[in-house]
C-alpha cells in the first residue's frame, strides 16, 4: 500500500468510493477521463482474475492421477460458484463494511446482498460494485487453492459447504484486517499489496490444516502418485500468470504508474522464480523439469503478490529467486513430516506467501512505496510489522480451518470411503471419466451396440 | 501353424514392419504394451520426489504364420529390432490349433 507523502495513494481503503475518505490528491484522480480509464482497467483486471480459476483447474488437474482430474477441476469450479454467491450475500460486507470493533470484522449488514451499492457515485474512480466483484474473485482463488491440499479424497458436497463457510469465517475477516480497514492495515501498518496474507498464507495454512484433519491418501508415500498430465500443468501455469496481472496490477485500483510498476514486478518475479526452481532441481536432482518450471513461476508469483507494490524491479527479481529456491526445497517437507499436502499448497502458497510478505521488510523501497526496508536503510520496523501480519494470518487461518473441518468431518463427513478413493473420485462422485482414448470406449462392461448402452 | 509373438522397442517397430514386408508378411496385430525384464525401469523426478517406474513401454507384434515361414520371420524380426543393448525385447513361438478367416470362413493354412 502506498502512503508516501506527496504521492497519489491508491489503496483499497482510500479509493473505496463509500469509505468516506478520499485521497489527498483527489481532484487529479477524479477527472472523468481518469475515472473511465480506471474503471475500464478494473473491469478487465477482474475478468483476468476470473481466468485464474480455469488456470488453477488446469494447473491442479494435471498434477493428480487421471482417475481424479475431473474432481479436482470441479473443486475449483464449484468453489468459484459458491464463493461468489456467498460473497455477494454477506462476504463482501464482512470484509469491507465499516469496522464493527477492534479492526477485526466489517459490518455484516451494511452491504448485505450488495444493497445500497447500485447508485452511481460521480465522485468515485470506479463503481463500488466493480470493486466488490473484483475482491470476490480474490476469495474465489483463495478457496480454490485449498483444494490442492486434499486432492483425490474429498466429498464434493461437503467441499461446497466448506467453500461457503470458509469464505465467511476465515477469508472475510482476514481480508478485512488487511484490505478493508482492519487492524493490520490501519493500526499495524503492514504492507500487502494484493494478498500475501489474505490469499497466499491464508490458503496455505488452511491447506495444511485440511491435509492434517483429513489425513493421508490411501497409499501415500508408497504408491506412485505422479502427475498424469504435465502439459495441462504448464498450460495452467501460463493462464495463472496471465491472470495474475489482473490480480496484482489490478490491485493498484487505477490505470496508473503504480499499476505499471506492479505489472513489471509480476512479470519479473515469475521469470526468476522459474529460474531459481530449475537451478535447485538441476543441482539437487540432476534435471531441470517442466513441472519445476511451472511450479517456479507460481512460487515467484505467490511471493510477489504482497510485495509487488513495495519493491523495485530488481527487488522483484530477488523476491522471485528467494521464493523459487525456498519453495523448491519446501515441497519436500511433506515427505519428512508425513502430511499429505497432495499438490503442495503448503510448500508453494504458505511458504511462498511468507517469503513475499516478510521480504517486504527487507526489500521495500521508497522509490515505490512509503517505507524503506532493512536493506534500504529503513531499519527493522517494517520487518517486524510484516512478521506480525504473516504470523497472525497463519495462526488464525490454521486454527479456524482445522475447527471447521473437524466439525464438518464429524457431522456431514468430509472424506470419501477408502474404496471410493481407490476406485477414483471421478467415477464414484461424478459418474464420469476424463479420458476416452480407446476405440472400445474404455471397454465398459456393457452389452449391446457400440461403446456401451445409452439410456436417454 | 504357429503364432509368433515379438516384444520390441517402440522406436524399432517401423524397422521391423518394413523388414517383414520385404519377406512377404502381409499382416500382423500390433499393440502398445508395457512391462519389464532385465532392462528394469527408470527413475522420474516430480518436485524433487523420485519415482521408480518399473514398467517400460514396448510394442508387441503378433503374426500367425505357416510352419515353413516361421524361422525366416523370426530371423527378420531379430535382425530388424536389434540394437545390441539391454531391453531389445523377446520373440516366442507357440503352436496354433486352428485359424479362421472371418470374411470367407476359410480355415487352416488357407486362412493364414
Amino acid at each position: 500500500m502506498c502512503n508516501a507523502p506527496g504521492k497519489t495513494c491508491y489503496t483499497r481503503e482510500t479509493k473505496r468510493p463509500h469509505s468516506g475518505r478520499m485521497p489527498d490528491l483527489l481532484p487529479l484522480a477524479a477527472t472523468p477521463a481518469t475515472a473511465a480509464g480506471d474503471t475500464a482497467w478494473l473491469l478487465a483486471a477482474a475478468a483476468l482474475v476470473l481466468l485464474m480459476a480455469p488456470g488453477l483447474a488446469f494447473f491442479y488437474g494435471g498434477m493428480v492421477r487421471s482417475k481424479s482430474v475431473l474432481n479436482m477441476m470441479m473443486m475449483v469450479f464449484g468453489a468459484l460458484a459458491v464463493v461468489m454467491v456467498v460473497w455477494v450475500l454477506a462476504g463482501y460486507s464482512l470484509a469491507f463494511g465499516d469496522d464493527i470493533g477492534g479492526g477485526l470484522l466489517g459490518d455484516p449488514t451494511q452491504y448485505l446482498g450488495f444493497r445500497d451499492m447500485l447508485a452511481p457515485d460521480p465522485d468515485a474512480d470506479y463503481p463500488i460494485t466493480l470493486f466488490a466483484a473484483f475482491q470476490g474473485l480474490f476469495a474465489v482463488i483463495t478457496v480454490g487453492l485449498i483444494a490442492g491440499a486434499i486432492a483425490d479424497r474429498t466429498r464434493f458436497g461437503t467441499w461446497l459447504l466448506f467453500a461457503g463457510l470458509w469464505t465467511l469465517l476465515v477469508y472475510a475477516p482476514v481480508a478485512h484486517w488487511i484490505f478493508g480497514g482492519g487492524w493490520m492495515q490501519e493500526r499495524l501498518g503492514a504492507l500487502d499489496f494484493a494478498g500475501g496474507t489474505a490469499v497466499e498464507i491464508n490458503s496455505g495454512a488452511a491447506g495444511l490444516a485440511a491435509a492434517l484433519v483429513l489425513g493421508r491418501r490411501v497409499g501415500f508415500g508408497r504408491d506412485p502418485m505422479k502427475p498424469h498430465n504435465l502439459t495441462l500443468v504448464m498450460v495452467g501455469a501460463g493462464l495463472l500468470w496471465f491472470g495474475w496481472f489482473g490480480f496484482n496490477a489490478g490491485s493498484a485500483l487505477a490505470a496508473d504508474n503504480t499499476a505499471a510498476i506492479v505489472f513489471v514486478n509480476t512479470l519479473l518475479a515469475g521469470c526468476t522464480g522459474l529460474l531459481a526452481w530449475l537451478g535447485v532441481e538441476r543441482f539437487r536432482d540432476g534435471h531441470a523439469t517442466s513441472f519445476g518450471a511451472a511450479s517456479g513461476v507460481v512460487a515467484g508469483l505467490v511471493a510477489i503478490t504482497p510485495s509487488c507494490g513495495a519493491v523495485t524491479p530488481i527487488g522483484a527479481m530477488l523476491v522471485g529467486v528467494a521464493a523459487g529456491a525456498i519453495c523448491a526445497l519446501a515441497v519436500g517437507l511433506k515427505y519428512t513430516f508425513r502430511y499429505d499436502d497432495s499438490l503442495d499448497v503448503v510448500g508453494v502458497h504458505l511458504v511462498g506467501g511468507l517469503v513475499g510478505t516478510i521480504l517486504i521488510g527487507l526489500l521495500a523501497s521508497t522509490s515505490v512505496t512509503g517505507v524503506d526496508g532493512l536493506f534500504y536503510g529503513g531499519g527493522t520496523g517494517q520487518l517486524g510489522r510484516q512478521l506480525v501480519a504473516a504470523g497472525a494470518t497463519l495462526v488464525f487461518s490454521f486454527v479456524m480451518t482445522a475447527l471447521l473441518l473437524w466439525v464438518l468431518e464429524r457431522t456431514v463427513g468430509f472424506r470419501v470411503d477408502p474404496d471410493h478413493e481407490v476406485a477414483g473420485v471421478d467415477l464414484v462422485i461424478h459418474a464420469e471419466t476424463a479420458y476416452d482414448l480407446h476405440a472400445t470406449g474404455g471397454a465398459r462392461p456393457h452389452f449391446g451396440p457400440g461403446t456401451g448402452t445409452l439410456h436417454p | 501353424m504357429k503364432l509368433i509373438s515379438a516384444v520390441v522397442k517402440p522406436h524399432k517397430w517401423e524397422d521391423v514392419r518394413q523388414a517383414l514386408e520385404v519377406v512377404g508378411v502381409t499382416g500382423m496385430t500390433v499393440s502398445e504394451v508395457s512391462g519389464y525384464g532385465r532392462q528394469k525401469g527408470h527413475t522420474e523426478v516430480y518436485r524433487g520426489a523420485e519415482y521408480d517406474i518399473a514398467m517400460v513401454p514396448k510394442v508387441r507384434i503378433e503374426i500367425v504364420a505357416d510352419d515353413a515361414d516361421v524361422d525366416r520371420i523370426v530371423e527378420t524380426i531379430t535382425t530388424a529390432a536389434q540394437t545390441g543393448r539391454v531391453g531389445d525385447g523377446k520373440i516366442w513361438v507357440t503352436p496354433v490349433e486352428s485359424v479362421v478367416r472371418v470374411r470367407t470362413g476359410d480355415t487352416g493354412p488357407a486362412a493364414v
